[in-house]
C-alpha cells in the first residue's frame, strides 16, 4: 500500500499530526536524504521516513547513532546538492550542535532542514530549554509554525530558503504542533533529485582558523540576507489595525487570536505574529510599535521575541511600554493554556475577557496517580531487582535516558543522578572518586550506541572504578522501537550490520564483562555480585527483550501467563511489593494477576518466597 | 460554526487517540475545521492519555479549565481528574468500568467510590451520561472497542450533531483495518443504543 503521505493530488485535505506535515512538507520539497535519532516530541517525523523510505528506493532515511551523527550525515549529503532533512528533540540539538555551528560557517550547496522540537512543561523530556537561542547562536535563519498546515507550508519553504541561502534552516516546533493535528492542504509533491555530487574547495569548507576567519564575515552577510527576508516574509504578518499590540508565535498565536475574537474587541487589537523568527524582522517590528500604544509579547519559554521587541524600541527611540515576562504576567515556565493568556491580556489591556469558570471540585475525592510505569514482564525491573538484592541503598546508581529511568519509581527506587544521554555512565566515575563507595551506572543499549562509547573509553582510560550495567532490550524502547546499531533488523529486510555490543565492550579495553538474562533471576544475582566485586571498570549486559517489541518479531510466541495459587498464597505480597508489576492487583484483598497483561516474564514466581506462583494451565489459557 | 471543544481522556491503551482520530476524520468527512491535541506521554506505560478536539472555526489546539464541550471519559478515575474542564454547561459521558492504577495495588493510593464521585460531577455539570463501555465491547467482539462504544454514546447524545452516528460509520470504515472493521460497526451500534434507550441521564451510574 502506498504511504498516505505520498498521496500525490494537490487539492485533497488531509487530516495530518504535527510531525506528519513536517515530513510532507520536506516531500512536498523534494527530500531526498532524512536521518534522525528519535525523541519525543519529534519521533513522528523520522518514522514517515522510515517508512517511506522502505517503499521508495530514491530517499535515504536513518536512525543515526545520535543526533550529531545525524545532522553530520545529512550535512554530508547536503554538501553534494542534495535535499535533507534532520529531526530531533531539543535536547539532541544540545548533542549536534558542535557540528551545527560550524556547518553554519561552510554552509551546504543543496537544502538542509534542521527540525527541532521543543518540550514545553517537559511532558517527556528533562528539561524545557527553549532551543530558539540556537538560531541566534549559530546566525541561522529559523521558522516556527502555529498551526499544522503552517507546519507543512513552513517545511516546504524551509527547502527553498535553504537552497536560495546556502545556509542550513532551523525549523523549530513545541509538543503543542508536533502533537496537534489539524486539517491539511496538500500540494504538488516536488521530484526528487537523490544522486549528487562534490565540488572540492577546502578553503571555503575545511575550517581551520584561516578559512574560518573568512567564513564568518560570509555568514554574516548571509544572516544580513536573511534578515532582509524576513523583514518582507508572509511568515510574519500583522492582523487587525487596533492600539493594543500583542506579538506572539508558535502555538501561542491560536490562544491570542481565538481570546480577541471570542471577546469582540477584535478592532482594539493589532496582532505580530512571527513565524520567521530569526533574524528578527526589525522593520515589520518597528512598523508594527508605531501602531501601538502598549505592547504585549505572548511567547512559551525564555523571552526570545521580548527582548528583541525591546530592542528594536530602544534603537529607534519609541517609549511604548513592552510586557512580557514577569511577576504577574507570563512565566518563562511550562506551557501556556488559552485560559493563562486571557488572563493576562485583560490584565495588560485593561479589557475585560470572559473566561470559562470550571466547576467547583474541591470537594470531589483524590484521584490516584498513574505514574508511569514499566510494563508488565519488562525484563528492566529484573536487572533492577538484581542489584538492589546485592547492594541495596549502599550504592551510588547514577542512571541514563530511556524507558528503564522509571526504575527510579517505587518499589524499585533505582536511579540517584539523571542529567543527559550518556552521562549516568560519564558521572559514575566521579561518584566512585569522590566517595570511595560502590557506584553502579545504567544505561540502555541505544544510549549506549547514541554517547556511551567514549565515556567507557574515557573511564577505563582513567582507571576509574564502577560497573555499568547495560540494559539490552534489543531496541529503543521509549520513543516507540526503532532500531539502532545493536539492533538485528534483518527480518525488516534492512540492509544494516548488527553490531555486538560486548564485543565493543570489549573492544574498548575493559576487562571484566559478562552477559546474563535478568529474568533468570538467581543467575542475574550472581552475576551481579560477581561484577561488582572487583576494582577498575566492569561491565555487565543485562539482556532481554522489551516485551512490547519482541511481539513485533518473526516466530514470536507468546508464553503463559502466570497466576497466584490461592493455597499457597501467604498473602504477604512479597510478589507486589517487590516486583510492582503492573499486572498485579489485589481482588478481594487476594493478590492475583491480570492474565491479560501478564507477559510470562516469571519474575514474579522466582521472587515468591512460598512458590505460589505458577504458569496458568494450558487449558484455562484461552482468554 | 461556533468551536466546540470535546476533550477525551484514558489510560494508555485504551484507545484515546486512535477515537479521537475518527472523530476527526469524521468532522473532515462533513467539512468542518479540526484542530485536536494529544498528550501521551509514556502512554503504553499505563499513563494518562488526553486528547483535545476543537471542532470549527478557530486557530488554538488547547482546551483550557472550564472550556470543554463535551468530556469523554473512557475510565471513572481519569473522567473525575479531568472534571476541572468541565463548566455548568458541559456534557460528560463517561464509561464506568475501572483500570487500577498499580499505585492502588502496591497500597500507595486508593481508587474512590465511583458512584459517589460521578454523582458529585453530575450534579454540577449539563449532563451525565454513564455506561460499561467495557461490555458493551466485549459483547461487540472485543473489549478493545470500548472507544468506540464511548463514541456510538457519544453519537447519540445530540450535543454533537454536526457528527452523527453515519458519519462516525464512514470514518470506521475509511480508517480502519478490515478486520476489526465488523466488531467496530457493532461497538458504535451498541453505544449508540444504550445511551438512545435512555439509560440513565442525569442520574449518574447505578454501579454495574
Ligand atoms: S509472594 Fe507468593 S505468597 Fe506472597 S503474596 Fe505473592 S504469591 Fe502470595
Ligand atoms: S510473570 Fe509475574 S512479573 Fe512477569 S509479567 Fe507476569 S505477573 Fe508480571
Amino acid at each position: 500500500m502506498t504511504h498516505p503521505l505520498l498521496t500525490d493530488t494537490s487539492d485533497r485535505k488531509m487530516l495530518l499530526l504535527g510531525n506528519e506535515a513536517i515530513a510532507r512538507g520536506a516531500l512536498e520539497a523534494g527530500v531526498a536524504f532524512a536521518s534522525s535519532y528519535p525523541g519525543t516530541p519529534s519521533s513522528e517525523i523520522a518514522l514517515q521516513f522510515f517508512h517511506i523510505a522502505r517503499e521508495q528506493s530514491d530517499l535515504y532515511f536513518e536512525y543515526s547513532a545520535n543526533e550529531k551523527v545525524a545532522l553530520e550525515v545529512a550535512a554530508g549529503a547536503a554538501m553534494c546538492g542534495l535535499r535533507a532533512i534532520v529531526s530531533m528533540k531539543h535536547v539532541g540539538l544540545n548533542v549536534a550542535s558542535d557540528a551545527l555551528l560550524t556547518l553554519a560557517y561552510t554552509g551546504i550547496t543543496g537544502a538542509l532542514v534542521v527540525a527541532v522540537s521543543d518540550d514545553p512543561f517537559m511532558y517527556s523530556s528533562q528539561n524545557e530549554q527553549d532551543s530558539r537561542y540556537y538560531a541566534k547562536l549559530s546566525s541561522l535563519p529559523m521558522l516556527e509554525p502555529s498551526s499544522v498546515q503552517e507546519a507543512k507550508d513552513m517545511t516546504r519553504y524551509a527547502f527553498d530558503l535553504s537552497t536560495m541561502l546556502k545556509l542550513p534552516i532551523i525549523l523549530r516546533t513545541t509538543t503543542r504542533v508536533n502533537h496537534a493535528s489539524g486539517v491539511v492542504a496538500l500540494g504538488h509533491l516536488r521530484r526528487r533529485m537523490s544522486a549528487g555530487s562534490f565540488h572540492k574547495d577546502p578553503f571555503s569548507y575545511v575550517c581551520i582558523p584561516s578559512v574560518s576567519r573568512n567564513l564568518h564575515p560570509k555568514l554574516l552577510k548571509k544572516a544580513a540576507e536573511a534578515a532582509s527576508i524576513s523583514d518582507e516574509s508572509h511568515w510574519n504578518f500583522i492582523k487587525g489595525r487596533g492600539s493594543f499590540g500583542v506579538v506572539c508565535n508558535g502555538a501561542s498565536y491560536g490562544y491570542v487570536v481565538d481570546a480577541i475574537t471570542e471577546s469582540g474587541y477584535a478592532d482594539r487589537f493589532r496582532i505580530l505574529r512571527l513565524g520567521f523568527s530569526h533574524p528578527i524582522p526589525e522593520k515589520r517590528i518597528l512598523d508594527f510599535l508605531y501602531g501601538c500604544e502598549r505592547a504585549l509579547v505572548v511567547e512559551e519559554g525564555e523571552p526570545y521575541l521580548e527582548e528583541s521587541v525591546r530592542v528594536v524600541a530602544h534603537k529607534n527611540g519609541l517609549t511604548v511600554p513592552v510586557f512580557g515576562k514577569g511577576e504577574g504576567f507570563f512565566s518563562r515556565l511550562y506551557e501556556f493554556d488559552p485560559g493563562l493568556v486571557k488572563n493576562v491580556l485583560a490584565k495588560v489591556f485593561d479589557t475585560p475577557f470572559p473566561v470559562a469558570s470550571p466547576i467547583d471540585t474541591s470537594d470531589f475525592p483524590a484521584t490516584p496517580p498513574r505514574p508511569p510505569n514499566l510494563c508488565a514482564g519488562c525484563p528492566h525491573r529484573a536487572a533492577y531487582l538484581a542489584v538492589r538484592e546485592v547492594l541495596g541503598d549502599s550504592a551510588i546508581y547514577p542512571t541514563d535516558i530511556g524507558c528503564y529511568t522509571l526504575g527510579l519509581h517505587a518499589p524499585l527506587n533505582m536511579g540517584d543522578f539523571l542529567i543527559a544521554m550518556g552521562a549516568g555512565l560519564g558521572s559514575a566515575g566521579g561518584f566512585a572518586r569522590a566517595t570511595g563507595k560502590k557506584v553502579v551506572a545504567f544505561i540502555g543499549d541505544s544510549t549506549f550506541f547514541h554517547s556511551g562509547l567514549s565515556p567507557l573509553a574515557s573511564a577505563v582510560y582513567n582507571r576509574h572504578n564502577f560497573l555499568l550495567v547495560i540494559l539490552d532490550n534489543g531496541t529503543t524502547g521509549m520513543t516507540g522501537h526503532q532500531p539502532h546499531p545493536g539492533v538485528d533488523v534483518s527480518h525488516l529486510g534492512l540492509d544494516k550490520i548488527h553490531i555486538d555490543i560486548e564485543s565493543v565492550v570489549r573492544g574498548l579495553g575493559v576487562q571484566s564483562v559478562a552477559t546474563v538474562n535478568p529474568l533468570h533471576f538467581s543467575k542475574a544475582v550472581e552475576a551481579v555480585k560477581r561484577t561488582s566485586a572487583g576494582s577498575g571498570v566492569s561491565v555487565l549486559i543485562m539482556k532481554a527483550p522489551c516485551p512490547l517489541y519482541e511481539k513485533t518479531l518473526p516466530g514470536y510466541k507468546s508464553r503463559r501467563p502466570y497466576e497466584v495459587r490461592p493455597e499457597r498464597c501467604k498473602n504477604h505480597r512479597v510478589c507486589v511489593d517487590r516486583s510492582g508489576c503492573p499486572a498485579f492487583h489485589i481482588e478481594e484483598n487476594r493478590v492475583e494477576i491480570d492474565s491479560h497483561r501478564c507477559t510470562g516474564c516469571a519474575l514474579c514466581a522466582q521472587l515468591c518466597p512460598e512458590k505460589a506462583i505458577r504458569p496458568v494451565a494450558r487449558e484455562d489459557n484461552k482468554g | 460554526m461556533k468551536t466546540t471543544r470535546i476533550m477525551i481522556v484514558a489510560v494508555g491503551g485504551q484507545g484515546n487517540i486512535l477515537a479521537a482520530k475518527l472523530l476527526g476524520e469524521a468532522a473532515l468527512m462533513r467539512g468542518l475545521d479540526v484542530r485536536m491535541s494529544e498528550f501521551h506521554g509514556m502512554a503504553q506505560r499505563g499513563g494518562v492519555v488526553e486528547s483535545m478536539i476543537l471542532l470549527g472555526d478557530g486557530d488554538g489546539y488547547c482546551i483550557a479549565d472550564g472550556e470543554a464541550d463535551i468530556l469523554l471519559g473512557f475510565e471513572p478515575v481519569e473522567t473525575i481528574r479531568a472534571a476541572k474542564k468541565c463548566s455548568s454547561n458541559t456534557l460528560v459521558i463517561t464509561n464506568t468500568a475501572p483500570v487500577f492504577p498499580f499505585t492502588v495495588a502496591l497500597g500507595h493510593a486508593v481508587y474512590p467510590d465511583i458512584p459517589q464521585a460521578l454523582q458529585t460531577l453530575a450534579s454540577r455539570v449539563g449532563g451525565l451520561t454513564a455506561l460499561d463501555a467495557n461490555s458493551l465491547a466485549r459483547r461487540a467482539g472485543t473489549v478493545q472497542s470500548l472507544n468506540v462504544v464511548m463514541l456510538g454514546a457519544l453519537a447519540a447524545s445530540a450535543r454533537l450533531p454536526e457528527i452523527g452516528k453515519e458519519l462516525l460509520e464512514r470514518a470506521i470504515r475509511e480508517k480502519m483495518k478490515p478486520a476489526v472493521m465488523d466488531i467496530n460497526l457493532r461497538a458504535l451500534e451498541l453505544g449508540f443504543e444504550a445511551v438512545q434507550k435512555g439509560v440513565r441521564g442525569n442520574s449518574a451510574c447505578a454501579a454495574d
